[in-house]
C-alpha cells in the first residue's frame, strides 16, 4: 500500500522533471519561431510582446529575398548531395575489401584508418589549405567535397564493414561461382542487404555537411559560393543596422536552415539514435 | 593452384577497392600531419617558403605569446564546468527515460534534437536569447525581478553564456547513456528489489558500476570536444558585435585562437605548434581512456 503510493508519487515526479526539461529544451526553438513571425517593432517592444499580433509570413519572403538565399540553399544542397554520394561509394568499396577480401596488411591498414578519428582538423588544416591554394582550388567547392570521395569518413567504413561481415559468405560464393566480379558482388549482393547502414551514413553525412561552418569559412570567399552557415553569419553582420540586426528576419533564416534537419530527423529518427549509440558501443 | 590464384586475385581486388581510402588517408591525414609537424618548427606565412627555427614557436607560445595562456584558461574553465554539468544532465535524463515512461519516444526526440541542429543557426538563436535588452533570458529574468547582465558584452558573463548554450546540446551523451542503461539486465534490479535496496542504493551499486565504461567514454569524448570548441565561440563573437573571442578574450577558445593565428595573422608555424599541442592533449586523453577501460575490465 505504502509502496504503491510512493510509486505513484515517484511517477509524478519523473513526469514533472521530464516535462520541465522538455520545456527548457524547446523554449529556444519556440522563441525563434515566434520571433520569426513578429514585426520588428514587436521584437524591440518593451514591455515584451510574447506572441505576434499577426503571423507575418511575409518576413520569410523578405528574409529569403533580400539575401540571395535560394542560391545558398542550393549550394548547401549541392555540397551535401555530392558528399553523401562520395561517402557511400568510397566507403562501401573500402568496407567490402576489409570485410571480405583477405590481403596482407589489411588489419594494420584498418587500424591506421580508424586512428585518424583522433587527429583533429586543426593539425591538418594548414598544409591542406596551402596545398589547395597552390592548386588554385580555394574558392571552389572541391576542398569541401573531395575528402568524402576518398573514404575519409572512417566511421562509415567501420559501420559498413560490420554490416558486411554479418552477411553470410555463401551469398558471395554463389555469385562468384556464377562468374560475378567482386564489384558485381558488392553492388548486387552486399549493398542491397545493407540499406539500413547506408541510410544511417547518408543521414550523418548530410548533417555533417549541412552544418559545416569550418570548411566554408576557410575555403569559400565569394558570396555567390556561400553555403548556408557562412551566409547566415554574413547576413547577421551585414544587416546590422542602427537599431541592431533585424532579428525577426535572422530568426526566419535560422528556422529555414534548421527545417531540413528536423524533417530528416523525424523521417529517420531510428537511424540517428542507432548511429550515435553505435559510436559509443564501438569504444 | 586454383586456390592460390584466387587468393592473389582477392588481394589484387583488395588493393583496388581500398585505393581511394588509402589515397584519402595519405592526402588528408598522414601527409598533412607530417607537414604540419614540420611547419611547427618553422616560421611560415604562406607567401614565402617556411624557414626552420627549431622549437622557437613552442617556447614563444609558452613564455611570450599574450593570447596562448588566456585561450588555454578559457578552454579549461569551459571544459571543467560544461562537461560535468552536461554529463550529469545527460545521465539524469537518460535515467528518467529508462524508466519505461509513457511518451518515452517523444521526450527522447525533444532532448536529442537540439544537438543535431546546425551550430550556426542555433548559435545565432542563442545570441539573440542573450541579447541584453531584447533577449528572452533577460526578459524572463526581469519578470522575476532580476536585472540580467549584458551577457554577450560582459567579460564576466560571456563564457557562462557559452556554457549555458553548450548544455542545450547534451543529446549525444544522453543517447549513449540510454543505450548503456538498456544493457543493464532487469534481473539485477529485481534481485536488488528483493533485497530491499532503495532506489539510490540500486543506482549506486547496480547501475553505476555497470555503466562506468559508458560514463568514461562520454567523459573523454566530452573533454576532447571541449578542447576543440570552435563553431559556437566563432558564431557567438561574430554575431554579437564583440568580434570572435571577445569581449577582451573572454571567449577566446583554444581552437579559435589557433584559427586566428593561422588565418587572420598568417602565423602558420605558430598555429601549427598550437595544433600539435592540442593533438598531444587529445592523445593523452585517449590513452587515459584506454587505461581506464583496461582497469575497469580487470576489476570486474
Amino acid at each position: 500500500m505504502n509502496r504503491e503510493r510512493s510509486s505513484i508519487f515517484s511517477r509524478i515526479t519523473i513526469y514533472a522533471l521530464l516535462l520541465a526539461g522538455a520545456v527548457a529544451m524547446l523554449l529556444p526553438l519556440v522563441w525563434m519561431v515566434l520571433t520569426s513571425f513578429k514585426s520588428f517593432e514587436e521584437v524591440l517592444a518593451s514591455p515584451p510582446v510574447w506572441l505576434p499580433k499577426r503571423i507575418r509570413w511575409e518576413n520569410y519572403r523578405e528574409a529569403l529575398t533580400t539575401f540571395d538565399f535560394i542560391r545558398y540553399f542550393a549550394n548547401s544542397t549541392l555540397v551535401a548531395a555530392v558528399n553523401i554520394a562520395g561517402t557511400l561509394v568510397s566507403c562501401s568499396l573500402a568496407a567490402y575489401a576489409f570485410a571480405r577480401l583477405p590481403a596482407r596488411g589489411s588489419k594494420l591498414l584498418f587500424a591506421l584508418l580508424l586512428s585518424t578519428t583522433m587527429l583533429p582538423a586543426q593539425v591538418t588544416v594548414i598544409p591542406l589549405f596551402s596545398w589547395f591554394s597552390a592548386l588554385g582550388l580555394v574558392n571552389t567547392f572541391t576542398p569541401l567535397m573531395l575528402p568524402a570521395w576518398l573514404g575519409t569518413n572512417v566511421f562509415a567504413i567501420f559501420l559498413l564493414r560490420q554490416f558486411f561481415v554479418a552477411i553470410p559468405k555463401d551469398f558471395a560464393e554463389a555469385a562468384r561461382v556464377d562468374g560475378a566480379s567482386e564489384l558485381r558482388i558488392l553492388f548486387s549482393v552486399y549493398l542491397p542487404l545493407s540499406k539500413p547502414a547506408l541510410l544511417t551514413i547518408a543521414v550523418f553525412t548530410f548533417l555533417g555537411s549541412w552544418n559545416d561552418l569550418w570548411g566554408p569559412l576557410l575555403y569559400l570567399h565569394d558570396e555567390s559560393k556561400y553555403t548556408l552557415p557562412i551566409a547566415l553569419l554574413n547576413f547577421v553582420g551585414l544587416a546590422g543596422q542602427a537599431r541592431g540586426s533585424p532579428w525577426h528576419l535572422v530568426m526566419a533564416v535560422s528556422t529555414v536552415m534548421m527545417l531540413p534537419v528536423v524533417v530528416i530527423f523525424f523521417l529517420a529518427q531510428r537511424r540517428f539514435i542507432e548511429g550515435i549509440a553505435a559510436s559509443g558501443i564501438k569504444a | 593452384m586454383a586456390q592460390a590464384s584466387r587468393r592473389s586475385g582477392e588481394s589484387v581486388w583488395f588493393w583496388i577497392l581500398v585505393a581511394p581510402a588509402v589515397l584519402g588517408f595519405l592526402a588528408f591525414n598522414l601527409g598533412p600531419m607530417i607537414e604540419s609537424l614540420y611547419l611547427s618548427f618553422t616560421k611560415y606565412d604562406v607567401i614565402s617558403p617556411p624557414q626552420y627555427i627549431g622549437v622557437r614557436n613552442y617556447t614563444y607560445l609558452i613564455f611570450n605569446d599574450p593570447a596562448f595562456w588566456p585561450s588555454v584558461i578559457v578552454t579549461a574553465v569551459f571544459a571543467a564546468v560544461s562537461v560535468p554539468l552536461g554529463l550529469i544532465s545527460a545521465l539524469a535524463v537518460a535515467l528518467l527515460l529508462n524508466r519505461k515512461v509513457a511518451g518515452q519516444g517523444v521526450f527522447r526526440t525533444i532532448y536529442f534534437l537540439p544537438s543535431l541542429l546546425p551550430a550556426t543557426a542555433s548559435g545565432v538563436v542563442w545570441v539573440f536569447i542573450f541579447h541584453p535588452t531584447f533577449g528572452l533570458l533577460n526578459r524572463l529574468l526581469y519578470f522575476v525581478g532580476i536585472e540580467g547582465p549584458a551577457w554577450t558584452q560582459s567579460v564576466t558573463w560571456a563564457l557562462p553564456a557559452l556554457i549555458i548554450m553548450s548544455l542545450w546540446g547534451f543529446g549525444q551523451p544522453m543517447v549513449i547513456f540510454l543505450a548503456g542503461l538498456q544493457d543493464v539486465p532487469d534481473s539485477l534490479y529485481e534481485a536488488a528489489d528483493l533485497d530491499g535496496a532503495s532506489r539510490w542504493q540500486q543506482f549506486r551499486n547496480v547501475t553505476l558500476p555497470l555503466i562506468t565504461p559508458v560514463l568514461f567514454f562520454n567523459l573523454v569524448m566530452g573533454l576532447i570536444g571541449a578542447l576543440k570548441v570552435f563553431d559556437s565561440a566563432y558564431v557567438f563573437g561574430s554575431t554579437s558585435g564583440v568580434g570572435p573571442g571577445g569581449p577582451a578574450r573572454a571567449t577566446l577558445f583554444y581552437a579559435l585562437n589557433l584559427y586566428q593565428k593561422a588565418f587572420s595573422y598568417f602565423h602558420m608555424g605558430l598555429a601549427s605548434a598550437m595544433a600539435w599541442l592540442l593533438f598531444l592533449a587529445i592523445l593523452a586523453l585517449t590513452a587515459f581512456n584506454f587505461w581506464l577501460g583496461k582497469r575497469w575490465v580487470h576489476s570486474e
